[in-house]
């Protein structure tokens, strides 16, 4: 079969615009090959180059002492946790794959981000995600949601990794374009880190993993464009078949073979599988890379050149093997029953050659093609919508007649709604490291010894304490709508509010920039803003990006999706009896809030861009409650203070349905066991509480708030400390009893927490009956 | 004493058994690669939870066939004891050494969460320091976790009080909605009847440190090792 010929439609079919086709014809110094040519789609697709963003990212702060591998050196950052220890994370999207095929995408999705983490050197220990649906009244939501949670079920409940904390959000605009984001973190020892560098001239290239077939063609490319009808039925073989056994297998295989010392440079195939791997590995080492294609294992007939450089086949990885040292590669990967084939030698060219059958069908710059890609200064325009929500006023809203009705409807509304349904399908406890699993405001986890990778035979590990490490993932899209950049900014705050309340300290954040395409100018401005806002506040609570993504084109033919910078952050937490958790503990304990209980400067009280708003009039309006930077770490570093010294209870942030919503979870979420919630009322007294409007009072989204719970005597004391650090801080009430009192300035609002709990813990069950 | 823990290529709870039974218990535990053809000479053996062979097909279908099984039905003949946990009972199940089978749960979907377990003997190696009346909890995490037997073996396991756990509620009431899965009875662990064989869905090697929420699963351990 020859190769078709280069027409400007086949360039354009590939996503390359003509000043970019001539841009190659100038790297290459003649025209491309159609090998090439693909090559060059996926290299230079937003996916693998972050054209489009590039400028942007380099806002964000990304060093700390802490730091031992940036974002952007590597496949993920990663962090000192002391005592030699590190941690490796990030986060990655899977979101066109998941629209196309739910199951399988979001199965890969979490392969691919395990991948990522393994080829640092780490050992993965645990995994969060971060899912965005349309609304649950559509079947076919439904069929993407059951698929997606799933997927990422499967995958990483075989492949024995607990998923232990998450988001899942749910709204129109996510319908038919939905958003999958998955994170994982692993840990190693310092010296374990490794490269994904095609270091040694000389040394041979092994491709070790299953055989390479016609799945995931160019997925890369497909994710770097709209989603249409036509693109989705078209691009259903772009999605590819994960096997999560595999991938075991290929985990413990790569950390026993790096444990002995003979891996010179490693990286997985992921995006853009093959071609990627290779011209990365030798661009980051200043070497060249040359491969024989009919050395690469193959599953499918008669597959071409381009067919092989392209495919996105799952469980694959490319070790750069010391020369010399040929033989332990095939020991290891015998003994775990794995395909391995050496396919080629690191060269001193600079130049990625791809043979097949002797004949080459590629020979390009290595550096040029994963480097040089061309970077775009969109245009930015703020979007014409928000014209009509600056002039919406809260007037327009009538206060609410039914605030116990009201907090019902708010628990019951699936994004607010517990996920048991979501995460008792996934494995949250393997490992034995879960201390704090799904359900409360960030997940803990105990790294021991035996979550590092193996050492060299016979060297025995050096004694280093356990360490606890946190993790949460946040973002209220509705907010970064309504102003990116302040919502981000959120998004950033939200995230290390709910490390501060689990007693943790950020150490690094990773970002996941899910946004609609930046050829549009107002989308570009959404993208802009959103940046400026998380780098701010990434700086401000002293956690650097170390890494992430970016995943554009989130639209279909009805619109683009809200902007959605999803926030993962990790933080350490020093003593394990300083974890804490969000549900009320005992009877008879204070009840206090931290933070101011309404700005009442701002003129939406806290309830623009609220989830009342959204739930009790169906609107996404308003100006989305401010965040004040300095206020909102002064009351992190007060809060963890406080929890060090042994005075917290528990402690519970006020986000989506404001101090109501905070109140009520904080009276009905410890669940012990199956079919056995521990529900523990609470008596609250907000009746001095100055607010023009009771239901903001109640629901308004206020920033910088905290639900904390100490012993009664504590409380003088903690009121005190609060006076003393300029932190507002009030007594709210007690803890007890079988209800959630709420006195207000104009009522007495009364629930059962059977009911609640009942409402709250069976919503989303309900809603996919 | 010696614990050998049989290691399957996707085994993946074998690093928390030989953790809890090195460092929370203080015994020796070492790992068995599934294609040794012998297991040391330990004193138990614990066949841990994990998917065995990615257990696509059936669970522990393949794993019955590994080297390794040999031995262990030779170990388990001679009355030693061994416990399977989750994939590992379901691995004794295929392999003969536990009556009835484990099937998809009724959910058809895969359920981690504590789950309260009513211990029904405390005549076997792996219950008797269980406290009578004590309800246990412990985590489950499974897909198929629904034991199924036909009648006749339900009433031999009956007759012979091989029902080591039953899934209950808090108070320990036998109840159909304390069960995770469906499994008939409420069986949630068995043993053969020589009673030196059991198996259990629940992870109790998850539950063994209060830093964990639970420390239910230590009597288990502590009825073998005694």
């Amino acid at each position: 079969m020859s190769d078709p010929v280069i027409t400007p439609e086949l360039i354009q079919k590939h996503g390359l615009t003509p000043e970019e086709f001539e841009r190659i014809r100038g790297i290459l110094g003649r025209d491309p090959g159609f090998t090439e040519l693909g090559i060059f789609s996926v290299m230079w697709s937003e996916h693998c180059s972050y054209k489009n963003t590039r400028p942007l990212l380099k806002m964000f702060p990304t060093r700390s002492p802490r730091i031992l591998v940036g974002a952007g050196e590597e496949n993920a950052g990663i962090l000192d946790i002391g005592d030699g220890l590190a941690v490796a994370f990030k986060i990655e999207s899977h979101n066109h794959p998941s629209a196309v095929e739910p199951f399988q995408g979001a199965a890969t999705g979490m392969g691919g981000i395990i991948r990522d983490i393994f080829t640092m050197g780490a050992r993965p220990v645990c995994a969060m995600n971060s899912l965005r649906f349309g609304e649950l009244d559509s079947r076919e939501v439904r069929r993407l949601f059951s698929g997606v949670v799933a997927g990422i079920a499967h995958y990483g409940n075989c492949f024995g990794i607990p998923t232990l904390a998450g988001e899942v959000y749910f709204d129109k605009s996510y319908e038919g374009n939905p958003l999958v984001n998955a994170f994982c973190l692993g840990v190693l020892r310092h010296e374990q880190i490794a490269r994904g560098a095609a270091r040694g001239i000389g040394n041979p290239v092994f491709y070790v993993g299953p055989a390479t077939g016609r799945d995931g063609l160019a997925g890369a490319a497909f994710a770097s464009q709209d989603l249409t009808e036509e693109s989705a039925g078209q691009q259903r073989g772009a999605v590819q078949v994960g096997d999560p056994f595999m991938e075991k297998l290929v985990l413990e295989a790569c950390l026993e073979l790096l444990a002995t010392d003979c891996v010179a440079g490693i990286q997985d195939m992921g995006a853009a599988g093959l071609t990627c791997s290779t011209c990365e590995t030798a661009a980051r080492a200043g070497t060249g890379i040359e491969i024989e294609l009919n050395k690469v294992p193959q599953r499918a007939p008669d597959m071409t050149p381009y067919e092989i450089m392209l495919s996105e086949s799952q469980e694959r990885m490319l070790i750069i093997v010391k020369k010399g040292r040929e033989a332990e590669v095939q020991r290891v990967f015998d003994k775990w029953d794995l395909p391995w084939s050496e396919i080629g030698v690191v060269t001193d060219t600079g130049r990625m050659v791809v043979k097949h059958g002797g004949n080459v069908v590629a020979d390009i710059p290595a550096s040029q093609l994963a480097n040089e890609a061309p970077v775009y200064q969109r245009e930015a325009r703020e979007p014409a919508y928000l014209a009509p929500i600056r002039n919406d006023r809260l007037d327009a809203f009538p206060s609410s007649t039914d605030l116990e009705g009201d907090l019902k409807k708010l628990l019951e509304w699936p994004t607010l709604a517990s996920k048991n349904w979501v995460y008792r399908q996934y494995d949250h406890m393997v490992r034995a490291g879960s201390v704090v699993g799904p359900g409360s405001d960030a997940a803990v986890v105990r790294i021991k010894a035996d979550s590092l990778p193996p050492l060299p035979a016979g060297q025995r590990a050096p004694d280093a304490p356990e360490k606890y490490v946190a993790l949460t993932v946040d973002c209220n899209a509705t907010y970064v709508y309504l102003d990116p950049y302040e919502g981000s900014k959120i998004a950033v705050a939200e995230a290390a509010r709910n490390l501060a309340c689990t007693g943790a300290i950020p150490l690094g954040t990773t970002d996941n920039l899910n946004f609609g395409n930046p050829h549009n100018p107002e989308i570009f401005w959404q993208l802009k803003e959103s940046v400026r806002g998380l780098a701010e506040a990434c700086r401000h609570f002293n956690a650097p990006v170390t890494g992430g993504n970016v995943s554009l084109y989130n639209q279909n033919p009805n619109g683009p999706i809200d902007p959605t910078p999803t926030v993962g952050m990790v933080g350490l937490i020093e003593k394990p009896e300083h974890v804490t958790r969000q549900w009320f503990q005992e009877e008879g304990d204070a009840i206090l809030l931290l933070g101011t209980p309404v700005d009442t400067e701002d003129p939406w009280l806290g309830l623009g861009g609220s989830a009342w708003l959204k739930v009790i009039h169906g609107r996404k309006t308003g100006r989305p409650p401010r965040c004040d930077l300095e206020r909102e770490k002064a009351l992190h570093d007060a809060l963890r203070g406080w929890i060090q010294s042994g005075v917290v209870r528990s402690a519970h942030d006020c986000s989506e349905g404001g101090l109501a919503a905070a109140l009520a979870e904080s009276c009905i979420s410890h669940q012990i066991a199956r079919g056995t919630p521990r529900l523990i009322g609470a008596k609250v007294d907000l009746s001095s509480v100055a607010c023009p409007r009771t239901d903001a009072l109640l629901f308004g989204e206020t920033q910088s708030r905290v639900v904390i719970s100490v012993s009664e005597p504590q409380t003088g004391r903690v009121l005190g400390q609060a006076k003393t650090l300029g932190i507002p801080a009030i007594r709210l009430g007690e803890v007890g009893g079988e209800t959630l009192e709420i006195r207000t300035p104009d009522s007495g609002l009364r629930w059962e927490l059977r009911e609640l709990h009942e409402l709250w813990w069976n919503a989303i069950a309900r809603a996919m009956h | 004493m010696k614990f050998a823990v049989l290691q399957f290529p996707a085994s993946n709870c074998d690093q928390d058994a030989v953790h809890v039974l090195k460092n929370v218990f203080g015994h020796d535990a070492r790992l068995v690669w599934h294609k040794e053809t012998s297991l040391g000479e330990p004193d138990a053996v614990i066949v841990p939870g994990g998917f065995s062979y990615g257990d696509y097909l059936r669970t522990g279908a393949i794993a019955r066939f590994s080297p390794v099984m040999r031995a262990l039905l030779t170990f388990a003949a001679n009355g030693g004891p061994v416990l399977g946990i989750c994939n590992g009972f379901q691995i004794l199940c295929e392999a003969g050494l536990l009556p009835g089978a484990l099937i998809r749960n009724r959910s058809l979907q895969f359920r981690c969460e504590p789950v309260h377990l009513k211990t029904l003997t405390t005549e076997s190696p792996f219950t008797r320091r269980i406290e009578a009346g004590r309800i246990l909890r412990l985590p489950v995490a499974h897909g198929e976790g629904c034991y199924y037997a036909d009648p006749a073996t339900l009433d031999r396991l009956r007759a012979n009080h091989q029902i080591l756990w039953q899934y209950a509620d808090a108070r320990g009431d036998v109840i159909e909605s304390a069960s995770p899965n469906g499994s008939l009875l409420n069986i949630a662990g068995i043993c053969n009847e020589a009673r030196n064989v059991a198996g259990l869905m629940p992870h109790p090697e998850r539950a063994c440190e209060a830093v964990l929420g639970s420390e239910d699963g230590r009597p288990i351990f502590e009825s073998m090792i005694s």
